[in-house]
This record gives structure tokens, sequence and C-alpha cells, in this order.
């Protein structure tokens, strides 16, 4: 748990905290659409580190499953983007997630470890290889066409979701269920001794976490313009939010931010830069990044904080 | 009708020997050297395009360069154990999380093995024609080189299967897999043997390279998907059961020939299902311990 130790911390954060979000919100105004566009797919991949980490964080689960919430999203997107408008269409896509996600959590409560690891990757490539049976063999087409709007809209659609997943993040890490899903990663029989409704917990968790990465589906499916399954359930949004939260750091709520915002900026940087080497060097960073930084980028700034200020400030 | 059963199960049990082949390599990564290799099926990849460019480029035999991409693909895996796993299995403090933190790095060495496959050998489908000549069994006709990649799947199988629980090497690796730190106490050189069955996994997985490389396409994004068949194969077989990867590579195969035969397109999705009906009924496999 984190305990605030003075006012005068706090109110930096808080202020500056306020100036990024300023200029977030205003910067669609004067920065290039290049950069808009880019801070689009930085914003999705926060929203879905933040979220992997609201449930995997605490309970040390680790889910594989985000390309499978995020791919129902996509499609609730393509299927109802021409009958609702979009608000209403991120919604059911965020709740048509969170409806897959408690059928899965029920299902797969039993198992730990590396079975759950399976399972929730097995569910990706289920999805993704039925659907694409059933495109190719029932309706005799694949891929299908998003109703689009503007890169602007796009883009202050994703940061009211960011917005709202670090608060919910905030919030929940702060509060009673917070605790009760830390003492769930720590001893499930414990914790459900000391009565903490643990399979009640684990679902819901895992519903709201799915919630966040639907409707981060929905979005990013009006900027794609067209998807087909192997774009939507892509199992390679599965892997990058847990490396993402890894790489920066899971024990903060600004671990997953941070490495998630760093991650996709070297991405697009590398893909742009060395499009033949770009996944040598991403891969050959991630294994860098696992040897050296064990605890993330948030620990290594923890440890050189501590080393510049003195033992007597450390309060982590 | 009786033709058409023949051949199903036939083609069943030719893809099943693949399966078993390079999920008994992923079995002893994971169960002895605690490592799920995400980037097991970069190795079967390299294996098959070694193979490949040997048979293209010098009419090297394909089973004739097993005896070169074999040692090969074993030192790749043996020193990425030694260097890269060794140092992350010291510095964690616990098994869960030397398994987590391998499997990400392994996520790493897929990503650059794939690059590099591409860089040499460009991103095309590639394949090559090899003993194709079509034999009859029973009135089913099959390719002769399937037969032998069938043939070889078994040999090596049983005879990995001798290794372990024959010689004192084996001994060892079943040693190690039972409690790593007990078995360096007892004077087993533990880094050694995880560095060697890592390395063993690997040459597995080439193996299998060579042998898919013989009947069927190949190119550098081939890996996932087979990486993920060997994980099915493990978790129906049972984790760190030799012989149950067996049953349950031979199982996927029927199953995967059947749906095949009734609903092309759907192979993938009931290998999945079956994959996690499985988990939910019984996790720890057919022949788990």
């Amino acid at each position: 748990m984190h305990i605030p130790t003075s006012n005068y911390k706090k109110r930096v954060a808080l202020g500056v905290l306020f100036i990024l979000l300023i200029v977030m919100v205003t910067s669609p105004l004067y920065a290039p659409r290049y950069t808009v566009i880019l801070l689009t797919s930085i914003f999705m991949f926060i929203v879905l580190t933040v979220s992997w980490t609201v449930f995997s964080g605490p309970t040390g689960y680790v889910s594989l499953a985000p390309a499978a919430f995020f791919g129902v999203g996509v499609y609730a997107s393509a299927l109802l983007g021409f009958v609702f408008p979009l608000p209403v269409v991120i919604l059911l896509g965020g709740i048509s997630s969170s409806c897959l996600a408690v059928i899965v959590g029920a299902l797969t409560l039993r198992l730990r470890g590396i079975y759950f690891v399976m399972f929730t990757f097995g569910l990706v490539e289920l999805l993704l290889h039925f659907i694409l049976w059933w495109e190719v063999n029932i309706t005799g087409t694949t891929g299908r066409v998003v109703p689009t709007v503007g890169n602007t809209t796009v883009y202050y659609l994703m940061l009211g979701v960011l917005v709202i997943v670090i608060l919910t993040a905030y919030l929940l890490n702060r509060s009673r269920y917070g605790l009760a899903l830390q003492s769930i990663g720590e001893c499930e029989e414990a914790a459900a001794h000391t009565g903490v409704h643990v399979t009640a917990m684990k679902i819901s968790t895992f519903a709201l976490s799915a919630f966040f990465m639907g409707a981060a589906g929905a979005i990013m499916a009006t900027r794609w313009t067209y998807i087909d399954p192997r774009i939507a359930f892509n199992p390679v949004l599965s892997f990058l939010p847990v490396l993402m939260a890894i790489f920066g750091g899971t024990g903060q709520l600004y671990g997953p931010v941070i490495g998630a915002a760093l991650f996709t900026y070297l991405e697009e940087f590398l893909i742009t830069r060395f499009p033949y080497y770009y996944m040598l060097i991403f891969g050959f960073i991630m294994v860098f990044a696992i040897l050296y930084l064990p605890e993330g980028l948030v620990g290594m700034i923890q440890k050189l904080w501590k080393r510049i200020g003195g033992a007597k400030h450390a309060d982590s | 009708m009786i033709v058409t059963v023949l051949d199903i199960l036939i083609a069943g049990l030719l893809m099943g020997g693949i399966y078993a082949l390079i999920a008994v390599g992923l079995s002893l990564q994971y169960g002895v050297a605690r490592v799920l290799n995400i980037a097991h099926g970069e190795f079967i990849m390299l294996g098959a395009f070694i193979t490949w460019s040997l048979y293209t480029a010098f009419g090297i035999v394909p089973l004739v360069s097993l005896a070169i991409s074999s040692p090969l693909v074993f030192t790749i895996g043996f020193i990425l154990y030694k260097t890269l796993f060794t140092r992350l299995r010291i510095s964690s403090p616990s098994v869960a999380m030397f398994e987590g933190k391998s499997m990400l790095a392994c996520f790493g060495l897929l990503f650059m093995i794939q690059n590099i496959a591409i860089l040499s050998w460009g991103a095309e489908i590639k394949g090559y024609s090899y003993l194709a000549f079509p034999v009859n069994i029973l009135g089913a006709k099959f390719a002769a080189n399937r037969l032998i990649t069938l043939g070889f799947a078994v040999v090596f199988g049983s005879a990995f299967y001798l290794f372990l629980s024959r010689t004192r090497i084996g001994k060892a690796i079943r040693a190690a897999a039972q409690d790593a730190v007990a078995a360096g106490l007892m004077g087993i050189n533990i880094s050694w043997v995880l560095a060697l069955c890592f390395g063993l996994g690997a040459l597995m997985a080439g193996i299998g390279g060579t042998l898919i490389s013989m009947s069927y396409q190949i190119q550098p994004t081939m890996g996932l998907e087979y990486t993920m068949i060997a994980l099915i194969v493990l978790v129906v077989g049972g984790l760190g059961s030799i012989p149950g990867s067996f049953v349950g590579g031979f199982l996927l195969g029927l199953v995967g020939s059947i749906v095949t035969y009734v609903q092309p397109g759907l192979a993938l999705v009931a290998y999945y299902v079956i994959f996690m009906l499985l988990l939910l009924a019984k996790p720890t496999g057919i022949l788990g311990r």
C-alpha cells in the first residue's frame, strides 16, 4: 500500500497530472495529425495495460485474454456501428466483453498458474479461428466495414476511456475491494477465511477489466475502417499489455502507464525507422529489460531516487 | 467407405507423429528446465529452413541434413539456457517468478529469431519436393515422405524415451525434474543438466522442423501455430509425461484429420475446444501425474 507522506508531494503530483491533462485535451488543436494518431495508440495501450493490471496485478492471475476482450469490442463496433450512435456502441462493446469475462471467469476459477494462462490464450485463438471459419463458410465474407469517425473524435473518446480507467484503478486500489483483491493474490484460502467473497471478487474484477478492453476495441475499430478476425483478435494484443505492465512495474499505478506509453512509442519509432530490423531490436530490448530491470522501470526509478535522496526520505 | 476411414485414420496418425515429437521437446523444456518456451515453434522453423537451404542449395537430402541441423539447433538452445536462462533462474526468488520471466524472455527470442529468419530467407512461403511418390496402404494412397516422417517421429520419440529411462544422464534429468535443488545436493551438475534439457528440447523441435519441411510448406511466421499445438498436446497428454505427449499427439492428429474431413477449416477450433474442455475437466491431462 502506498502511504502519502506529505501534502506537499501530493500537491505536486496533482499539479503535474492537471497540466498533463490540459496538454492532452488541447493537443489536437495544435499538434500535427501524426502526433494525434500516435497519442491515440498510446492511450489505447495504456487502457489495455492498466485494465490488465487491475485484475492481474493484485491477484497474480496472469491473463492472456486481452486480445479476446478487445476483439469482442471491435466486432461489436462492426456489427452495431450502423445501428446505434457511437457512445452506445462503445458501451455495448464493453458490456459484451464483460459478459464473456463473467462466463470465462466462472469456468476457470479452479485453474491456477500456467493453466489459467493457457486457457485465456486458448480463448483468443478459439474465437479467432471460429469467427474466421464462420465468416468463410456461413456468411461467405471475410472482413467487415466499420463506420468511421474523425481522428479527433477517436482521440477524445480514447482519452475519455483512459481517464475513467485510471480513476477506476486508483479508487479501486485505495478501497476495501483493492485490499481484498490483494489478499486473494497473497493467499486465497486465508482471504476466504477472513470473509472475502473470493469467487465474486475475482469474477467481478475480471469483468471490470474486460469492460475497458472491449470499450477500447470498439473505439479503435472506427479508426481502422476495415476489420477481419486476424486484426480484431490479434494475439500480439494479448502479450503486449503484459509486457508493458512488467516493463513499467506493477507495484504502482503509474508503472503500467509509463510502461505502456514508452513501449508504444518505442515500437512506433522502431517500425518507422528500422522497418526491417524492428522485431529484432524490439525483442532484444525485451530480453534486456527482463534481465536488467527485474522490478520494471518504476523499481529502477525508486532505487535511483533512494540513492539520490538518501535512505531517510525513502518511503516505499 | 472402409478406404475413407483408413484414409482419415492414417492421415491422423501421420500428423500425430509430428505433433508428438514437438510436444516431447516442449515437455522437456517446461517439465525439467521450467521454461514455457513460446519460441519453441521458432526452433521448428529454423530446423525447417536449414533443411530447405541445404536441399535447394547443395542438394543435401533432408534425412542427411538432420546430422547438420540437429547439432546446430541443439547448440543454440544449450547456449541460450547457459547464458540467458541460467542468469534469470539465479536472480529469480521463486520458481513461479522464473517461469513468468522466462516466458516473457521467450517472447523476445521469438521476435528476434523470426526477424533474423525473414532477413536471411525472405518472408515468402517455401517448399520443395522430396520422396513425394505415392505409396499404397490397403487401398489408401499416401506420399512416401509422410510415411518416413511418421517412422522417424516414432523412432526419435522412442529413442528419447529409452535415453531418459535407461541411461545415467536420463536419470539425472528425471531427478532434476522432480526437485532441482535436491538433485543438485546429490551431486548433479544442475545448471548443466537443465541446459542439456533445453538444448534437447530445441533439438526435438529442429528434427520436427526437418520432418515438417519434407511434406508441408514453410514460412518464417509458421512457428507460433506449432507452438500452440505443442502446448495443447502437452496439456492433453499431461505435463512432463513423454508417453502422454505421444498419446496426446496421436489423439490430436486423429481429431484433426476427422474434423478436416467433415468440415475443413475447423481443425484448429476443434483443437482448442478439446484443450479447453480438458483443462476444465482434468487439468493434469490424460496421463498426468
